[in-house]
């Protein structure tokens, strides 16, 4: 059975020592000689999702040649392979193309304003070090909500809990009133970050940023966009961002490839989205907008998440530098069912969104004039 | 492992899923053998799924066999200790208080004692099931709940105590069974999940679909479960927004009922289509994919 168990955790499974206890104790309680028994007795204690069921299955049928119960496998997708992807990080984290004119320049200026303000595309490997220094110090502070519970405030509602004790202490007379509000609560933030060939230069970076507010505040989502739909929250909570992000190469395996935003925007939806997770949060897109997939398909689907979230907001490293025009065939198609779209290519441009993220959003107030007729 | 009816009474999960079948819960070997274990080993059961698959019928059905109450504790977002726990009835208290005046002359600490007794204490879904125990605990919708309240209640869920301050603890030695339901919208927390069973539950099969409906909806004809539940099949390979469950077939097919129909044909499925359909896109997309396609 330790055996089994080691062959788990190398599949990538949490088979902790409280787990393979329980373990133990089910297959007592069960008959252990009957392979079915001995399943599900590792099924029930070890599994703790959907995703743990498919390599469980895998491993048990490699492990013991036991046959899975018929109906026991699940009508989910294969969990995707996690080979892939470590080179393509590699890639991103040194050899760009040969120094252009602005990167020598860049260089030249050592000065932290200019650092803030240069576009991640163009910095040399000295500077990357600089600016990853920066993103982590960025302060999250994030969107709040109304909570349903209370704390003491100086007006609200009357806490009879408060008042009561109050009229004890004064031997039953009611002389003051303590009152009680509603909290605030930090409201959930979204995160689809698309990793397709296109956004290569900027995807460090906005993990980066991801990984900082991921670190600093509660309720913080995370999902790669490429050629597939990839939750990468759980990576995110490595406490150093480089092992975060080696943990998300690993998850991630579409690094660089095309984007089918439309498609995952709907997967995200379907499997997470629909069932709460987009429901009044803040739902940020970075992407600059380049569809391979149907355009259509994308708008569909951006007029969903618009029904869902809070708010939307699109991060497109294009934005504001010169000759911009939101015409990329996706990015046009979601114009219309964006509350803000702003720049995402420097320092400077994810503290300004660090702080676009605390505000509250109003729906009406946009950064980007919306032609309501682009739909 | 507690001296409970349930804990000890089936030798093993066939005999327990004899026992549901006499309730009208069908269960597949997988839900028996998680409910069986639940049971025997005194862990809390963890069922995620798609909404409408059955996680909050089991814990009815086991209410039903075990003869105890079910007790459900819906989980949303802000829910707190207060809500979970028990409360006191502050308006009973503040009368308790005014009569004591009235009569004249009580101390401070003798009223205070009289104000925080038992019969001020308002027993909330968590309280309740350790008090009447026996019983079966729901926590239905988990990940609706924050974080902090599933640490809360991973506690509560240890060792089955509660202490209130101005009352003492209240423990129980007959844990109830418990039965904890999440539709995964978030992940929930690990430690919780470590001290539960987890089950993941799917669709049920056709044969299993019809022969719950069958039982469930006892005028149904064996020809229109059968349709309902190939259409059924049909309509979750169409990738909707809301591929219907076990409780979108039944409501169906209590549809049909009700209109007469003897049989699914193109007609009465488009006149029944919203008890199984919830998205205008998804009866678009269906209607525009033919309706032909859910009748045989």
């Amino acid at each position: 059975m330790a055996g089994f168990v080691r062959t788990l955790r190398a599949a990538g499974m949490v088979a902790d020592t409280g787990r393979f206890e329980a373990m133990l104790r089910a297959l007592h309680t069960l008959d252990v000689r009957r392979g079915v028994d001995a399943y599900w007795a590792g099924r029930l204690t070890l599994c703790t999702g959907p995703e743990d069921i498919a390599r469980f299955d895998a491993a048990f049928a490699a492990y013991f040649g036991g046959e899975i119960p018929r109906n026991a496998a699940l009508g989910l997708q294969k969990t995707p392979s996690r080979v892939v992807g470590i080179t393509a990080l590699d890639t991103l984290d040194g050899e760009t193309d040969a120094p252009t004119e602005t990167q020598e320049l860049a260089t030249e200026a050592s000065d932290t304003d200019l650092l803030r303000q240069a576009d991640f595309a163009t910095l040399t490997d000295e500077q990357r070090e600089e600016v990853r220094r920066m993103l982590a110090q960025l302060a999250a502070v994030g969107p709040t909500r109304r909570s349903l519970r209370t704390e003491a405030a100086a007006r609200g509602d009357v806490d009879p809990r408060r008042v009561l004790r109050a009229m004890l202490r004064r031997g039953g007379e009611t002389v003051e009133l303590p009152r009680k509000s509603k909290r605030d609560r930090p409201r959930r933030i979204v995160l689809l970050l698309d990793v397709s060939g296109s956004m290569e230069p900027y995807a460090e970076a906005y993990l980066r940023f991801a990984h900082t507010l991921s670190r600093r505040r509660p309720a913080v989502e995370v999902f790669t966009i490429g050629t597939r739909l990839t939750r990468i929250t759980r990576a995110m909570s490595a406490r150093d961002p480089d092992a975060a992000l080696k943990a998300v190469a690993a998850a991630v395996p579409d690094w660089s490839g095309g984007t089918r935003l439309g498609e995952l925007l709907q997967a995200f939806l379907d499997r997470w989205g629909q069932r709460g997770m987009a429901r009044g949060a803040v739902v940020v897109i970075a992407s600059d907008g380049w569809e391979r997939g149907e355009v259509d398909l994308l708008a569909d689907q951006m007029a969903r998440l618009r029904r869902l979230a809070r708010a939307v907001v699109w991060v497109n490293p294009h934005v504001g530098k010169e000759g911009f025009a939101p015409t990329a065939a996706g990015m046009s198609a979601a114009l219309p069912h964006i509350d803000r779209l702003v720049s995402g290519h420097s320092v400077e441009a994810f503290a300004e969104l660090a702080k676009l993220l605390s505000e509250d959003f109003l729906r009406a107030a946009r950064l980007w004039p919306v032609p309501r007729s682009a739909a | 492992m507690s001296d409970g009816t349930l804990a000890t009474q089936f030798a093993n999960p066939e005999e327990l899923a004899r026992a549901l079948d006499g309730v009208d819960y069908l269960a597949d070997p997988g839900i028996a053998t998680a409910a069986f274990l639940a049971l025997r080993l005194g862990r809390p059961l963890f069922l995620e799924g798609e909404a409408g698959v059955g996680k909050t019928a089991l814990a009815h059905a086991l209410a039903k066999l075990s003869g105890t109450p079910l007790i459900r504790l819906q989980c949303y977002e802000g829910i707190d200790a207060a809500q979970a726990l028990y409360d006191w009835d502050f308006p009973r208290q503040l009368l308790h208080l005014r009569a004591a005046e009235a009569a004249g002359g009580a101390d401070a600490a003798r009223l205070e004692g009289e104000l925080y007794d038992r019969r001020f204490l308002l027993a909330r879904p968590l309280l309740q099931a350790i008090e009447t125990s026996p019983a079966v605990l729901l926590v239905d919708e988990l990940d609706r709940a924050d974080d902090e309240f599933e640490a809360f209640l991973l506690e509560v869920l240890s060792d089955f105590t509660i202490s209130i301050p101005e009352l003492g603890t209240i423990h129980t030695d007959t844990p109830p069974v418990v039965v904890v339901t999440s539709n995964r919208t978030r992940e929930v927390h690990d430690a919780l999940k470590r001290r539960c069973l987890y089950h993941w539950l799917d669709h049920p099969p056709y044969e299993r679909e019809v022969e719950i409906l069958r039982r469930r909806l006892p005028d149904v004809t064996e020809e229109l479960a059968d349709q309902v539940a190939y259409a059924t099949g049909v309509l979750r390979e169409l990738n909707l927004l809301k591929p219907p469950g076990i409780a979108e077939s039944l409501d169906w097919t209590a549809a049909l009922l009700a209109l007469g129909a003897r049989r699914l044909d193109v007609d009465a499925a488009a006149r029944t289509l919203g008890a199984v359909l919830k998205y205008r896109e998804d009866t678009d997309r269906v209607t525009t994919a033919g309706l032909a396609q859910l009748v045989r």
